[in-house]
C-alpha cells in the first residue's frame, strides 16, 4: 500500500496512459534507433541553440554520423524507460546522475527533444499517432523528463 | 526584422499551398484541446468538448480549426510584414479573449505534428526548422501586442467581427451585464 502511494506520487501517468504507451512502442520500438537518429538530427536542426551541448564533436550537422549515433544512444534509454514505465525514478537514477552532474544539460532542452520526437512518431505512424497516443507519448516524455532531473539539485 | 531565406520561404509557401485546410484545421485544434486539455478554457461557448470524440465531432471546432489555419495563411501571403498583418487580431487575443500566450506554442505544435502525419518523409528537418522558425515569429509578435497596444487601436471591423461572435456564444445574463453590448 505505501509502495503504491509512492508510486502514484512519482507520476502523474494513469493505468491507462500506460497500456496506451506499452502499445504504441510495441510498434515504434523495433524502429526505435530510426526514430532516434531522426529526433536528435531534427533537434539540432530546429533549436540551433542545442549544438553547444555536443561541441566536443567536429559535426553537429543534422547530417552527421555522430548526431546518428548519439540520437540511438538516447532512444535505447527511451526503450529501457518504457519497460521501466512503474517506476521512472528508480531506473532513470543513474542516468539522472549523469546528466545533472556531468552533463548539466538544462532541463528545458528535455522538452524540446521530446517534442522533436512526436513530430518523428506523427511522421512515421500517421494513423497509430492519435490525439490520444500523442497525449500518453506526451505525458511519458514528461515523466521521463521529471525523473532525468531528479538529481539536479 | 525578420529574415527569412530563399529556401524557408519556399518552403512555407509550398507547405501551406499543398494543405487542406478543411482538414488540417481542425485536426491541429483538435489534437490542442484533447493533448492539452487546458486550453479547452478558452472556447466554453463551443458546445461540448467532455471527451476526444465529442472534441473530435464538434463543428465549431472544426469552423474555427478552419479559421486558424486561413489566419496563419494571411502571415504566408505577407512573411515581410506579419507585424502589421497581426495587428488586430494580436490585441483581439490578448485583451479581449485574454490568451495565454504559450497556448499558441501549444496549437503551434499540434499544427506541426498534423503536418509532419500528413507529409510523412517529405517532412525533412529542413522542413521543419523553417515551419517552426515561421511559427515562432508568428507566436513572437502575439507575445509583443500582449498589453503594449491601446484596444481604441482595434479597427471598427474587427470589433464587429469580435462582438458579432461573442453574441452569438453569449447567454442573456451575460450580455445584460457587457455595456459593450448595447451597441451590437
Amino acid at each position: 500500500m505505501q509502495q503504491q502511494l509512492q508510486t502514484a506520487k512519482m507520476t502523474s501517468l494513469t493505468a491507462k496512459d500506460k497500456d496506451r504507451v506499452r502499445t504504441f512502442w510495441k510498434l515504434a520500438g523495433p524502429v526505435s534507433d530510426d526514430i532516434g537518429r531522426d529526433a536528435l538530427a531534427r533537434l539540432v536542426a530546429v533549436y540551433p541553440q542545442t549544438k553547444g551541448y555536443f561541441s566536443h564533436w567536429s559535426d553537429v550537422s543534422p547530417s552527421s554520423p555522430q548526431v546518428a549515433r548519439h540520437g540511438q544512444t538516447i532512444m535505447k534509454a527511451v526503450n529501457d524507460a518504457v519497460a521501466q514505465i512503474d517506476d521512472l525514478k528508480g531506473g532513470l537514477l543513474p542516468l539522472s546522475e549523469l546528466h545533472a552532474y556531468t552533463l548539466r544539460v538544462d532541463p528545458s532542452n528535455f522538452k524540446l527533444l521530446a517534442h522533436c520526437l512526436m513530430v518523428v512518431l506523427a511522421a512515421m505512424f500517421p494513423d497509430e499517432f492519435t490525439p490520444e497516443i500523442h497525449m500518453a507519448m506526451d505525458k511519458f516524455m514528461a515523466a521521463v523528463s521529471l525523473a532525468l532531473s531528479e538529481k539536479y539539485r | 526584422m525578420v529574415q527569412w531565406s530563399d529556401s524557408e520561404r519556399s518552403i512555407i509557401t509550398s507547405i501551406f499551398s499543398s494543405l487542406d485546410y478543411e482538414d488540417v484545421g481542425p485536426k491541429a485544434l483538435c489534437r490542442c484541446l484533447i493533448v492539452y486539455p487546458w486550453t479547452q478554457r478558452y472556447f466554453g461557448a463551443y458546445g461540448n468538448l467532455y471527451n476526444p470524440a465529442a472534441i473530435k465531432s464538434n463543428p465549431l471546432i472544426a469552423a474555427h480549426g478552419v479559421k486558424v489555419l486561413h489566419g496563419l495563411d494571411r502571415a504566408v501571403k505577407n512573411m515581410d510584414d506579419i507585424k502589421a498583418t497581426y495587428a488586430e487580431l494580436s490585441v483581439l487575443h490578448s485583451e479581449k479573449l485574454h490568451v495565454d500566450p504559450d497556448n499558441f506554442r501549444l496549437l503551434a505544435d499540434c499544427l506541426t505534428i498534423v503536418i509532419a502525419a500528413k507529409m510523412g518523409s517529405a517532412f525533412t528537418c529542413d522542413v521543419q526548422a523553417a515551419l517552426q522558425k515561421f511559427v515562432a515569429v508568428v507566436k513572437c509578435l502575439w507575445e509583443e501586442f500582449n498589453g503594449t497596444l491601446l484596444p481604441e487601436v482595434l479597427s471598427v471591423s474587427t470589433v464587429a467581427l469580435y462582438y458579432s461572435h461573442v453574441n452569438k456564444c453569449m447567454n442573456k445574463k451575460l450580455k445584460k451585464k457587457c455595456a459593450y453590448f448595447r451597441f451590437y
